[in-house]
């Protein structure tokens, strides 16, 4: 990595949402304020910037990760996605967020983009997460306003609408 | 009243709701999100280290000459631009929402920074230097009130703030002629609801109008904004003030933003341009807002077969270090349901207030309701035991007859409907008691800790606005003129298209308000769903709304939902009255189904909707005489039960009480002291139900926190003030692995007071919850005194009397906290350095070698040989701050050994400490050996021992190891190595 100096701003290029972007960003500043106040994409939230909540949860070259304990200049060259990808197109919900809403997986909102993050990631990987799998990823978040179990059942029907599909696609 | 049909209807279905689509794209609009002017600043705080201080002088000089600072203000410029918030008693005593010569509690606002970004303004708060005398810290409401106690308001002169005495009926002869007197004291503990969102405020000032302009994710209640316009010194018409159109959940806890609004607005003002602030979560859990903590002691008249007779409350109310808008509120909300779900008639009451060096307390769901039925429930329970009878038939024994409804309650309440005993004998049967019973029985016969505890409770919804007066003398409150009340208002309008729209002033913080009113009012139209849009934010400039407006009180459904079927109701007529001249019927034979307005006996002949609608826009002469418009109606409701305190200070507190039964089964573990809750059953009456999928969410939701409250979640304070839950990894909020799933049971009995028969549902689990599942712990452990929350260490002090002695050596075992309240570390180790004992001994004593060797040196200065002066930054997780440090050297044995003593103090917290080191020859180079003791206090000390032991651990390792490699040598500290990668890893602070 080139030396860098502390008062000025420096380049990051990174695929954002499939997209190349070029931003600049201080040494110091954070992925969650680069994604949100720099790019402008605010549905990465931030609540407690330091890395218990999990509702900052992005993704870094398929993985999730917490945007508020991940420097902006750390995703140089990477693949970051946003809950902002999921969806196929603006008008549709990914099936999972379709879940999340059958199931009254969300109130206010705050702590879910974090959460889909963590399940996309989750399902891509082993889709045939079940019960146990899935409370333990969620085990990452914190969400005040749900008490959680319509999270679950959100989550296990995308799981089983995936298998399902793919079934059929075989 | 006009009571819905729901059949085939929109109301009362679990239909998706019209939020989710924006919120599970990121499109969702909270505070943080909105766009702002592009000359906006950001606001950032510089708060307390101390619990209870004089202020000896702040210094903004340097703070202020970093470039890309726009203002710095201290208490005294805030002052002069405002005046003291209304407090709540008559009491001579002011509020401020900064401190001016005094502070009063760790976090307190000292001074504020307004810079070009949120970074920079971080950064003059390390430069403000603030020199403070420090005062003894009260945390406990008891010590408060001891002669001796330090006041932490002279001007008033005592921490007792208000004392208020109740008789209802004949309490002393009851007591002095029942068969039994039974009591028990309780201390509730202090804890948060805390949303996942944080605290954020964007303020903007003209000067041309002087007026304000506010965003703030605010919940209201509105009454407020009456409190920030007077201390800003404006008509309310020049504090406008809005609410973004999301929130990411409240709970209560956002009606504590208002300082804020105060303080960003003011600081609008100085720098002369926009601001914006946005808590961070240090803050947020130390300084935003918090439930009261309260000592009660509850005392009943008991008849030999169980019959309470008497209720006498003595209420010690802990409101923090001011008494901030709306408290005393959290100790008056459930007066008028003293009693619970009891039918007793004599009921004597003692309400005090104490202040303490804690954070003001405000809003938190549940308001008042864990701290009353927590003792009330457990005192049920322990009647029982003392009588020898069983619990569940001392509950139903003293239940409000089911016949009695609507119930005078003996302080004033009117319990509005209900009937316990079915709901009781329902969640027996449905929630499967016989078998839990059978369970317990075998656990206990395996030699198992199984207990199974009840809670019933009336859960009060839709506040009286003029309850809080209840805390005034009746003299006072003659003065003050009558308070009572609650407007709720609701505004349908219909555009030129004809299509609906909705807009109320409930300030929804992620509850769907936007679809249960899209499901009233399309029902009442006959439209569908998706033909009505609704819009919650509120502008205060622009929208109807009184002081109850807001999202608290669970008074959506009843009120707020109420009044937007009423307002629909009022279009529906006069749309009938249109229709019906146009189809050539009466106006009581027009129906309303799928979007067409129909004559019932003849439903060809119809007209549709959006026709009859528009006609007052585009064609306004040819409605019928008589008949007005149907472009918008505004309804404001408030209901007469309403009425304000009797002169005997009865009160009816709220106009919905619903009605909460709940059965817990929990395991305790012995070896860990772990509860476990087993099964949990809870069976609401919350009247009518609107949205199924919502109320059920709204009562996980609740359960969740109370399970928090009653097992992790506490706002704990060390006896000097500090506080010692600042972070998440501190302040346990329960994740889905320590959340069981309730079994939800309803039983419907719709209000008689509100349009749609609905009561509020969203607080109950927060007041019954706690105390079922502490009856359960004692019912396994045969413990009277229960103290939350349950955590394994105290759970297993009742399970071993006394903790046996740590097995780990000492050296390396930091003691949790100081006898001050400050947090003690200790600990020892080791490094091998290849150089000479001689050169090693040099370089301790260089400033220069010091200044590259200590972690996060700026400068190191000798005063004098044995004196340095060092500036250095340290972050420990989420808490980076710039320190002052003094380091004096003694005892010293060249070169051989030296003590290093000293002290800290910055912005952040404070700390002293001693150290040994010692210098042994050794084949390779030297053996450095050393050994500490330190102390830590203020906002560092927050952050908890998980966080600060680890980290010092990985301070000192760094500054050894950076002498080995300073002295050429390459031998990292013995021991820790593996452990100080990782911690280091853990820490890296924001940077
Ligand atoms: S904001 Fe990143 S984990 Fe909480
Ligand atoms: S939906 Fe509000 S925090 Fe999870």
């Amino acid at each position: 990595m080139p030396r860098m100096n502390a008062a000025q701003r420096h380049g990051v290029d990174f695929t954002l949402n499939g997209r190349r972007v070029r931003a600049e960003a201080e040494n110091r500043m954070l992925l969650s304020d680069l994604l949100r106040h720099e790019i402008g994409l605010t549905g990465t939230h931030v609540g407690c910037e330091h890395g218990v909540c999990g509702a900052c949860t992005v993704q870094i070259d398929g993985k999730p990760a917490r945007a508020c304990l991940t420097l902006a200049q750390q995703v140089r060259g990477s693949d970051v996605r946003t809950v902002e990808a999921l969806a196929p197109d603006p008008a549709e919900l990914s099936p999972l967020q379709a879940a999340f809403r059958r199931h009254h997986g969300l109130q206010c909102g705050f702590c879910t983009p974090g959460i889909l993050m963590s399940l996309d990631a989750l399902l891509r990987e082993q889709p045939d997460a079940g019960r146990e799998d899935i409370r333990e990823h969620l085990s990452g978040h914190l969400c005040r306003c749900t008490g959680y179990a319509t999270i679950v059942e959100a989550a296990l029907a995308a799981a089983e609408e995936q298998r399902k599909e793919e079934t059929t696609n075989a | 009243m006009t009571r819905l049909e729901t059949a085939g209807g929109l109301i009362g279905r679990t239909v998706e709701r019209v939020e989710d689509a924006g919120l599970l794209t990121g499109r969702g609009r909270y505070i943080d999100d909105l766009p702002v002017r592009r000359d906006t600043a950001h606001l950032a705080i510089l708060r307390s280290p101390h619990g209870h201080a004089e202020i000896s002088s702040i210094d903004t000089t340097a703070a202020l000459a970093l470039p890309g600072v726009f203002a710095v203000l201290n208490g005294e410029d805030v002052a002069r631009l405002t005046r003291s918030m209304t407090v709540g008693v008559k009491a001579n005593v002011e509020c401020w929402p900064i401190a001016r010569d005094r502070v009063r509690y760790v976090g307190e606002p000292v001074a504020l920074v307004v810079a070009e970004n949120r970074y920079v303004a971080e950064d003059a708060l390390d430069l403000i230097e603030v020199e403070y005398e420090r005062l003894i810290a009260i945390v406990d409401p008891e010590n408060a009130l001891a002669a001796d106690a330090p006041v932490l308001h002279p001007s008033l002169g005592t921490n007792l703030i208000n004392e208020r005495s109740f008789r209802y009926g004949d309490p002393e002869a009851a007591l002095a002629t029942a068969d039994h007197r039974i009591s028990i004291r309780i201390a509730y503990p202090r804890n948060s609801c805390t949303p996942i969102e944080t605290y954020g405020v964007i303020a903007e000032y003209d000067p041309g109008e002087d007026a304000y302009d506010v965003t703030a994710n605010f919940q209201g209640p509105f009454s407020i904004h009456a409190v920030i316009s007077r201390a800003m010194n404006v008509p309310g018409n020049r504090m406008r003030l809005r609410t973004p159109p999301d929130s990411g959940g409240s709970f209560g806890i956002k009606q504590g933003v208002f300082p804020y609004v105060i303080l960003a607005a003011v600081a609008a003002r100085v720098a002369g341009r926009p601001v914006k602030w946005i808590e961070d979560r240090l803050e947020h859990l130390t300084a935003s807002v918090s439930a009261t903590n309260r000592v009660t002691t509850l005392e009943a008249a008991v008849a030999a077969d169980g019959r309470i007779t008497a209720l006498c409350w003595d209420q010690l109310e802990d409101c923090g270090a001011h008494l901030r808008a709306p408290e005393p509120a959290t100790l008056y909300r459930m007066h008028g349901n003293m009693t619970g779900a009891y039918a007793i008639e004599n009921v004597a009451i003692r309400n005090r207030v104490v202040l303490t060096n804690k954070t003001p307390t405000g809003l938190n769901r549940g308001f008042g309701g864990p701290q009353v039925y927590f003792a009330l429930e457990r005192l049920v329970h322990k009647i029982a035991d003392e009588l020898g009878l069983d619990r569940l038939d001392v509950i139903r024994r003293n239940l409000v007859p089911a016949g009695a409804f609507p119930y005078r309650t003996a302080t004033g309440g009117l319990l509005d409907s209900g009937d316990y005993q079915t709901a009781i004998d329902r969640a027996c049967a449905e929630g499967g008691l016989e078998a839990l019973r059978l369970r317990r029985d075998s656990a206990r016969a395996e030699g198992r800790l199984y207990g199974i505890g009840y809670a019933a409770v009336v859960e009060p919804s839709v506040s009286n606005m003029g309850y809080i007066t209840t805390v005034l003398t009746p003299e006072e409150r003659t003065k003050a003129g009558p308070k009572n009340g609650a407007q709720s208002v609701a505004t349908v309008a219909i555009d030129p298209l004809g299509s609906v729209t909705v807009k109320v002033a409930s300030v929804p913080q992620g509850q769907g308000h936007r679809t249960v009113l899209a499901q009233v009012v399309a029902e009442r139209l006959g439209l569908r769903l998706e033909d009505v849009r609704v819009n919650t934010e509120l502008d205060t400039a622009r929208d109807a709304w009184s002081i109850a407006s807001g999202n608290y009180a669970s008074r959506f459904a009843a009120a707020v939902a109420g009044a937007a079927s009423l307002a629909a109701d009022r279009i529906r007529e006069r749309l009938a009255a249109i229709a019906a001249a146009q189809l050539n019927v009466t106006a009581d034979r027009i129906d309303f189904r799928a979007g067409k307005l129909f004559d019932r006996d003849n439903p060809d002949n119809a007209i549709s909707f959006g026709r009859v609608a528009a006609a007052s826009h585009w064609a306004p002469g040819t409605l019928p005489d008589g008949t007005g418009q149907t472009i918008r109606e505004t309804v404001f409701w408030t209901p007469e039960q309403l009425e304000a305190p009797t002169a005997t200070g009865g009160i009816n507190s709220s106009l919905c009480h619903g009605f909460i039964f709940d059965i817990c089964g929990v395991e305790i573990y012995r070896a860990t002291g772990q509860v476990r809750i087993d099964r949990y059953v809870t069976m609401h009456d919350c009247g009518r139900i609107l949205h199924p999928g919502m109320v059920d969410g709204q009562v996980r939701g609740g359960f969740a926190q109370a399970v928090g409250a009653a097992l992790y979640e506490e706002y704990a304070y060390g006896s000097d003030g500090s506080f010692l839950t600042g972070t998440l990894a501190d302040y346990l909020i329960p994740t889905v692995m320590e959340t069981p799933e309730p079994l939800i049971l309803h039983h419907e009995t719709p209000s008689p007071f509100t349009p749609l028969g609905a009561k509020g549902v969203g607080e109950g689990n927060c007041m019954s919850t706690p105390v079922c599942i502490a009856n359960a712990v004692a019912d396994a452990l045969g413990v009277e005194d229960i103290r939350l929350p349950l955590l394994p260490s105290r759970v297993s002090e009742w399970l071993y009397a006394e903790e046996r002695p740590s097995s780990k050596p000492q050296d390396v075992a930091p003691v949790a906290t100081g006898a001050s309240g400050e947090r003690m570390l200790t600990g020892a180790g080791s490094a091998d350095v290849v150089a000479t004992r001689d050169s090693v001994w040099t370089m301790l004593l260089d400033p220069n070698t010091l200044k590259a060797i200590i972690p996060g040196a700026h400068e190191v200065r000798k005063v004098s040989d044995t004196h340095f002066r060092a500036e250095v930054t340290l972050g420990i997780g989420p808490v980076k701050g710039r320190y002052r440090a003094d380091i004096r050297l003694s005892d010293m044995i060249a070169p051989e050994a030296v003590t290093l003593s000293g002290g800290t103090e910055g912005a952040l917290g404070s700390g002293r400490g001693t150290g040994r080191v010692t210098l042994t020859e050794t084949a390779t180079g030297t053996r450095i050996d050393y050994r500490y003791e330190a102390a830590i206090g203020g906002k560092v000390a927050s952050v908890g021992g998980r966080l600060l032991d680890g980290a010092a651990r990985v301070v000192i390792g760094q500054f050894f190891q950076a002498l080995a490699r300073h002295a050429g040598g390459s031998a990292p500290p013995s021991g820790a190595a593996g452990l100080i990668q990782r911690l280091s890893n853990l820490f890296r602070g924001r940077g």
